[in-house]
């Protein structure tokens, strides 16, 4: 049984591109068979990331309106091949998305694949409305920010709300991503402490991924930092998250990056 | 200030009118219907959106079909905002979703009902006017003339989309979509003076960045269809045979 899962946050530039592309990639690694759909219609940008710009021909308001198959418009990864991309459209906006037709093509997506996960764009409008419309699954990318985390406990409120499950008198099952996590600057004092976010929204963590030039460099070159540099601190960050996501049980520690030579040598005072 | 010293808030309205068509439908009603359906075959829109009183008065009671007659009509797409000339205690009426009426009213001349001739006559591909652009094209917006050439004195950003009945000439980078000859025109081609299209199409055929030979990407290059394949061609200065240099 496929597996829907929404990215969403509410506040734009929290990561929600950069999370769906490295969450996706990291599924996809372990075998599962995994698309990524962009529903920021208009503002199209995981393609980008992705690095699959190239090769959009169709996009899911062509599929929607029936201009397209969904097979001619899905855009097969180059380095995984259980992953796969539905672009959104860069010259319509989000009106085009219909709730009849999103409910389709989520409906033939559960059929070819075993996670489907949606980019959601920003704010708390039709798009992003319908992209968790259909979502079994949340994970809510947030920042250590006042302004972030009160942007997600809105979004919390819309997904125990007006979503199909929920609706259906459900309960989507949520999670809490802390992206941008600066362990320095958290030391001085900076930024919200992790227990004080997980306090205010009251959902399990998912994964702390620490701001890292990596994913910047990653997004620039089209490729999930999951892929582009495994083992960096943000990707080891990325593919632990999803393995919370498909069952594991894990301990979430910040990563940091490695220990060089000297620090293995000197451990410290005994 | 308490609620009931305030006063209420004013409603404006504006006047607007339209011209309603009557129609008066005669017997034998059957044959009078398969009449609308030549005049609508022939006019298939003049009705869209169009509201229409029914005049009765060439009826009576007991008129054959009469009960069929208001379902017909609006099954035709017909939006009769009001009946007259008939009375709603008719045994035959008694189905009908009787609209109320509307008082007044001009009575205006015949309405000549247009023709469509589109269908008749397919157009001669039309090379129109051309449109000039002389700002960038920027990601997400979209132009299009589906019935000349489009010339960009400028740039065309990646997820910009142009769309040509005829060619398309970008005096810049063209960095988004190009749709060319978009009714059907082989023969239009696509021009850049920095060519790294997205995706370049030519009446239905396309091509995706992938494909462009690297060669010619951000080099002046243009399109062309040939054989059903699109052809990427780089666009050199002439050269003058014999010349020293």
């Amino acid at each position: 049984m496929a597996k829907v899962l929404v990215v969403t946050s509410g506040k734009g530039g929290v990561g929600k591109t950069t999370s769906t592309a490295a969450l996706g990639a990291a599924l996809a690694q372990t075998g599962q068979n995994v698309v990524v759909v962009d529903f920021d219609v208009g503002l199209r940008n995981l393609d980008l990331v992705m690095g699959a710009e190239r090769r959009v021909v169709f996009d899911l308001i062509n599929v929607i309106q029936g201009d397209a198959k969904l097979s001619q418009a899905l855009i097969r990864d180059k380095r995984i091949e259980t992953l796969s991309i539905l672009p959104a459209s860069q010259t319509r906006d989000k009106d085009a998305l219909t709730a009849e037709g999103v409910a389709k093509v989520m409906q033939e997506l559960r059929e070819k694949f075993d996670w489907v996960i949606c980019d959601s764009p920003a704010g708390i409008e039709r798009g992003a409305q319908l992209a968790m419309y259909h979502a079994d699954y949340a994970v809510v990318v947030t920042n250590p920010e006042v302004s972030s985390v009160r942007d997600s406990d809105r979004i919390i409120g819309m997904l125990d709300s007006t979503t199909e499950r929920a609706k259906a008198g459900g309960k989507i099952e949520k999670y809490l991503l802390l992206t941008r996590y600066d362990p320095a600057r958290a030391a001085r004092g900076e930024m919200l402490r992790i227990e004080d976010v997980l306090e205010i929204l009251s959902i399990p963590l998912l994964g702390i991924i620490p701001e890292s030039e990596e994913v910047l460099r990653a997004s620039n070159l089209g490729a999930p930092v999951t892929i582009s540099s495994p083992d960096s601190p943000p990707a080891r960050a990325y593919a632990e998250a999803a393995r919370r996501l498909e069952g594991e049980k894990l301990e979430v520690t910040v990563p940091t990056e490695r220990k060089g030579l000297f620090a293995r040598l000197f451990k410290g005072r005994g | 200030m308490p609620d009931e010293l305030r006063p209420p808030p004013k409603i404006r309205a504006r006047g607007r009118s339209f011209l309603a068509l009557v129609l008066s439908p005669e017997p034998a009603l059957a044959d009078w219907l398969l009449g609308l359906d030549a005049q609508i075959a022939r006019s298939s829109t003049f009705f869209a959106g169009k509201p229409v009183i029914l005049d009765l008065s060439l009826l009576d009671a007991g008129t054959e079909g009469l009960a069929g007659l208001y379902p017909a009509l609006r099954e035709r797409g017909i939006r009769i905002i009001g009946i007259e000339g008939g009375d709603p205690s008719w045994p035959a009426c008694a189905q009908w979703d009787w609209p109320a009426g509307f008082m007044g009213g001009r009575a205006s001349g015949a309405v000549e009902i247009p023709e469509d001739t589109a269908t008749a006559t397919a157009p001669e591909a039309p090379r129109g006017s051309s449109m000039i652009l002389e700002q960038p094209i920027r990601s997400g917006q979209t132009i299009m003339n589906p019935d000349g050439d489009i010339i960009i004195v400028g740039s065309v950003a990646s997820g910009a989309e142009v769309t040509a009945g005829g060619s398309i000439h970008v005096y810049g980078p063209l960095r988004g979509r190009a749709i060319a000859g978009m009714n059907g025109q082989p023969d239009a081609r696509i021009f850049a003076h920095s060519m790294q299209a997205e995706l370049a199409a030519i009446d239905g055929y396309y091509i995706t960045a992938e494909e462009i030979d690297p060669r010619y990407v951000q080099q002046p290059a243009q399109i062309i269809l040939s054989n059903d394949t699109l052809v990427v061609q780089p666009l050199v200065p002439p050269t003058f045979a014999g010349r020293k240099t």
